[in-house]
């Protein structure tokens, strides 16, 4: 991270570029409603900008010079009631990208500069507007695509999370201070720390840093969408079928490029619940093209996914041919749950829909014709069922964020260590390295632990002007 | 009358002894004026070196050339490696001390060094010229020059003592207080501020019986301080355990509105985890009992210590409570226990050579910074010694690290954070306590000292050569088998399995039943191996050193990595021309306390209390980082 100069005062568009209805220009610093004021003319009469009420928004023309560049919203925050702490000005204009050139242009002519990626909530956490995890959080909220997600990154911006591991963290150093007494004190005349009492705290921390834990994949599936698998044999209509879903929410987010060139994914919002289409790229080749994906590409496939779609031509396939596919593919689930759908495609091919399939296989079965684009709804329907956004109960803490989610791991094997030692009868000095680590490892999430490695890293994520 | 001297040190408790020895044998020439010749190096409080933490300490000082380890081995009644059953990290010298004895041999090594003087008086100013102190100014009216000055003047400065309801001046019972000093020293702009310690009664052991009491011996194979070939004890007196009851606790209580701690006449704060008795039944009042510690005062005193019964109630209140005591139902008092209050200066206005930010050149150390202990205070003495005597000669500020040293530890915590209540050192204080072992003390500072010019080429002789022994043997458990037929009647005696083939000595030794000295015991190849060593006069320290490597070795890997991390925030240097105050994102808290502690580095800003991750990561991004 470069020295940033806290003193200048920075504007950036805070939406999106891009056409759009309207966009946002966000300034903030100690000159920023003196610099607005000088390219603003509110339409009422006699206000001036510098003496108006904070948290009100004005209507008026942003000038250049004698022109008026255009009608715009400016919404004022005075210090330190604002996002960064500092004075705040947004301006909402017209979503046209020279709009938004011509009005930073101003600003910067008024002496703002540019701001640098994550400078705004950089300054928010210098001003003590938030803490280590609640300014990842933002990261996170600006970052994420989905209802789900948006909410987990709120909550956690409200510090339930922090909360969560403060009181996890405190617990531990109780513990860890209970030992250190019989330590200092051995040649006193003090009572010594009940041992059973001791792994009883370890175990009941063991369980909430598991489950903190394990919140991870569910959060981070609804972070980054669930990841969803195509597979069948060649020819079976994938890629049509990748299309026509992605044609009928007519949403597609983005493709991601993966680590290596084949792994494309497709990532839609269905009534904002993410999902993650994984290694489409096959998919996408033309249909001329013999399909060269592999079965151990089709294992691979089956183990990332949390729902599997299986496709097949219904009007080629046996009965024994799907419940020896099936089986086989039983095999490579896992461990963890997950769903397999059997597509039937092609019904377009067929004179009567074989109902009968339903009851012959154990696998929820869904009739479609991808060419057609009939009941590709039913698709869509049944995905949004894996997801059942009421059971997040609204103040469960849930991680989200992998490097949190690598200290909770680092934590939950101190803690281990610990109650290892416990039982092995390591003295205390040796439990108290191993309790120490726990500590450290939970306080590097609330911040309490710091170093330049870790803010380099979150304040590397942001975006320019979010 | 006085040449110009290079150091004055005042006062002559442990910290002026190993200041003025330090700086005298480093080649400065030191004058050290105390208000008493004849209680140099007096024990003020219970007559014992060492303990947790405070034996690794002594150790420390040792290691780095000073004399609190000579002087205590030489002058010890008994010797206990406290806490064996624990881990290394705990083990901890601890000795009774000859009281006497041991000012005796202290006045002896001072005087053997040939530049330090001496002069009986009391300090009752500085003389300051441009923000330099130049000199002293004495009760008889006297100036002395130097070109530094260490104060080290303990618990004299406007000391009071109370009794129950009568309170007079004092420094120690008997002595007088000194006056003057600290309102001098206020003038430059120094803080001063009270706080609180007390002691408790001295018994006359002819009317003790020792038979209603437990009988504390010292360990059948003593151990000793210093790394160098001081005496071993050959015999040792005995210190005794016993308990207070309901009965004791019912009359203390009668003498509570007599108390100057609860009526408020004693201001200053005093230690929480060294409570005086009636401190401990008035907030442990669901205690039955408390343990008492009787400790001989010498080899041939008759005056006992009664640790643990601290007081400041009216002495007949003492003394009818101490009859109810088991031992003590016919004991006679030869000295009550008192409190006493005393001026000490926030040690934040310290920089980590231990000199002040106000005057250049002046030094503190010892309780005038807030600490209790001999050994906090011998540490500090040292350190404030050799950092006067390089201050003087324009060399670089020697400043230990947290991870190198309790003094270190000692020093950044003092200087960083300052302090409430009298400061004693825990082995908790330090992060990684594993790597500050009694038993490595020389490993670990030797080195330095050699190359300050305080530790001798004896002492450094003496540490290569240990290193090379225990080298040598931990070579042979490497890379040497031992045959089932040979261990496995050993292993299973220590109810550990048996092996099944040849197995590397040192994999054995990690097993939690299995010692070195076990090993050697059983293997006669090993025996003979070692045998060829067991002439060495640090034999003994060889083993144990050798076994601790081995046997935690992952654990002192794992902890120099962490002390190694740790050390990259303290090698972020931050300059003293930082102006906080104009850093308006710290928190106006951190803005002042940052301005008044001046850290030296990030890790050492990270350590103020009230500075949080936040304002650390302000300091980060202003450095750019």
């Amino acid at each position: 991270m470069k020295n940033y100069d806290s003193k200048d005062t920075i504007c950036a568009p805070a939406t999106a570029p891009g056409n759009a209805a309207i966009a946002v220009i966000r300034m903030s610093g100690e000159k920023a409603i003196e610099i607005a004021g000088s390219i603003f003319i509110p339409r009422k009469k006699g206000l001036k900008l510098n003496k108006a009420e904070s948290h009100r928004m004005f209507f008026g023309q942003v000038m250049d010079g004698e022109a008026a560049v255009d009608e715009v919203l400016l919404t004022k925050f005075v210090a330190p009631n604002s996002y960064t702490g500092e004075d705040i000005v947004e301006i909402s204009c017209h979503g046209s990208p020279y709009i938004q050139q011509q009005i930073l242009k101003l600003c910067m002519d008024g002496g703002a500069r540019i701001a640098r990626p994550g400078e705004f909530t950089l300054r928010a956490f210098m001003n003590g507007r938030m803490d280590l995890s609640q300014a990842e959080a933002v990261a996170d909220l600006i970052a994420s695509n989905s209802a789900a997600s948006h909410q987990i990154a709120f909550r956690q911006m409200r510090g339930h999370f922090s909360d969560r591991i403060r009181a996890l963290r405190s617990r531990l150093l109780e513990f860890a201070a209970l030992i250190e007494l019989e330590l200092d004190f051995s040649d006193e005349d003090v009572e010594f720390a009940d041992r059973a009492k001791l792994v009883a705290l370890l175990e009941q921390l063991e369980v909430e840093v598991t489950g903190l834990r394990e919140s991870f994949a569910t959060g981070n599936v609804l972070k980054n969408g669930i990841p969803v698998a195509i597979i069948g044999k060649p020819n079976v209509g994938k890629s049509t079928l990748l299309n026509a879903i992605l044609n009928e929410e007519r949403a597609i987010v983005s493709e991601i490029p993966g680590t290596t060139r084949d792994a494309i994914e497709d990532v839609i919002s269905i009534k904002g619940v993410s999902f993650r289409f994984i290694d489409t790229a096959g998919l996408r080749e033309s249909q001329d093209v013999i399909e060269t994906v592999g079965i151990e590409r089709t294992y691979e496939k089956i183990r990332q996914a949390a729902i599997i779609l299986y496709l097949f031509d219904v009007s080629e396939t046996s009965l024994e041919e799907i419940q020896e596919t099936t089986n086989d593919f039983r095999q490579h689930l896992g461990d963890e749950p997950k769903r397999l759908i059997l597509i039937a495609n092609k019904i377009d091919l067929m004179e009567e829909i074989p109902h009968h399939f339903r009851e012959l296989v154990e696998w929820e079965t869904i009739f479609v014709s991808a060419k057609r684009k009939e009941n590709i709804n039913l698709i869509t329907d049944s995905l949004l069922d894996s997801v059942n956004l009421s059971s997040q109960e609204e103040n469960h803490a849930m991680v989200t964020n992998s490097r949190h989610y690598e200290a909770l791991a680092q934590a939950a094997k101190a803690v281990e260590a610990i109650k290892d030692g416990l039982e092995q009868h390591v003295s205390g000095d040796l439990l108290s390295i191993d309790l120490r680590r726990a500590l450290h490892h939970l306080g590097t999430i609330t911040g309490q632990v710091t170093s330049d490695e870790i803010l380099g890293e979150i304040f590397g994520k942001f975006c320019i002007g979010k | 009358m006085f040449d110009n001297y290079d150091i004055i040190v005042v006062g002559g408790g442990h910290a002026g002894c190993e200041a003025a020895a330090a700086a005298a044998r480093l080649g400065s020439k030191v004058l050290l004026v105390t208000m008493n010749l004849g209680t140099i190096a007096q024990m003020s409080c219970n007559p014992a070196m060492g303990g947790i933490a405070k034996g690794q300490i002594i150790r420390e000082i040792d290691a780095l050339g000073g004399l609190s380890g000579i002087v205590t081995d030489h002058t010890m009644i008994q010797f206990r490696m406290l806490n064996r059953s624990k881990g290394p990290a705990m083990w901890s010298p601890r000795a009774q001390s000859d009281r006497s004895l041991f000012a005796a041999k202290w006045r002896q090594e001072l005087e053997n060094i040939p530049n330090v003087h001496f002069w009986q008086d009391a300090v009752t100013g500085i003389i300051v010229k441009s923000g330099n102190i130049i000199g002293i100014k004495t009760g008889y009216g006297i100036e002395i020059y130097s070109k530094a000055v260490i104060v080290t003047s303990g618990t004299f400065l406007n000391g009071k003592i109370h009794i129950g309801s009568k309170s007079f001046t004092g420094g120690r019972l008997g002595e007088a207080p000194a006056f003057g000093l600290t309102a001098d020293l206020l003038e430059y702009g120094i803080e001063s501020k009270r706080l609180k310690t007390g002691t408790p009664v001295r018994v006359d052991g002819r009317s003790i019986d020792f038979t209603k009491m437990t009988e504390q011996k010292g360990d059948e194979q003593p151990g000793r301080f210093s790394f160098m070939n001081t005496p071993v004890l050959k015999h040792q007196r005995s210190c005794y355990l016993t308990y207070t009851n309901q009965k004791v606790h019912d009359i203390l209580r009668e003498g509570f509105e007599e108390s100057p701690m609860f009526t408020g006449r004693i201001q200053g704060s005093g230690p929480r985890y060294c409570p005086s008795i009636e401190d401990k039944i008035d907030r442990f009042s669901e205690r039955e009992r408390h343990q008492l510690f009787i400790e001989p005062e010498g080899w041939s005193s008759n005056e006992f210590y009664v640790n643990g019964f601290s007081s400041s109630l009216p002495e007949g209140v003492q003394y009818r409570a101490l009859k109810e005591v088991p031992g003590f139902e016919h004991a006679r008092i030869m000295k009550p226990g008192y409190a006493i209050e005393y001026d000490y200066f926030p040690p934040v206005q310290l920089t980590m050579s231990l000199e002040s930010r106000h005057i250049k050149h002046l030094f503190l150390a010892g309780q005038v910074n807030g600490t209790t202990g001999y050994e906090e205070a011998a540490g500090q003495g040292l350190m404030a010694g050799i950092n006067a005597h390089r201050t003087i000669n324009d060399q670089e500020p020697f400043v230990l690290k947290r991870h190198e040293a309790y003094i270190g530890v000692l020093i950044d915590d003092l200087v960083t954070k300052g302090t409430n209540e009298p400061y004693r050192m825990f082995t908790s204080r330090a992060e990684f306590r594993i790597l500050l072992r009694q038993d490595n003390a020389d490993t670990r500072l030797t080195p330095i000292a050699y190359e300050l010019g305080l530790a001798d080429k004896e002492r450094m002789m003496r540490l290569e050569r240990k290193m090379d022994i225990i080298s040598d043997i931990q070579h042979y458990l490497a890379v040497t088998n031992v045959e089932p037929q040979t261990i496995n009647h050993y292993l299973q005696g220590g109810n550990t399995a048996g092996i099944l083939q040849k197995t590397k000595l040192e994999r054995l030794l990690l097993r939690p039943q299995v010692s070195l000295k076990g090993l050697i015991a059983n293997d006669a190849n090993l025996a003979r191996f070692v045998h060829a060593y067991s002439g060495e006069e640090m034999f003994e320290e060889c083993i144990e050193s050798t076994e601790i490597l081995l046997k935690y070795a992952g654990y002192l890997e794992k902890e120099r990595e962490n002390a190694e991390k740790l050390n990259r925030l303290e090698n972020i240097p931050l300059h003293e021309s930082i102006d906080y105050l104009s850093l308006h994102a710290l928190s106006h808290e951190a803005r002042e306390k940052l301005q008044a502690v001046k850290p030296i580095s990030i890790g050492q800003a990270s350590r103020i209390s009230g500075i949080t991750p936040a304002d650390i990561s302000v300091l980060l991004v202003k450095l750019g980082r």
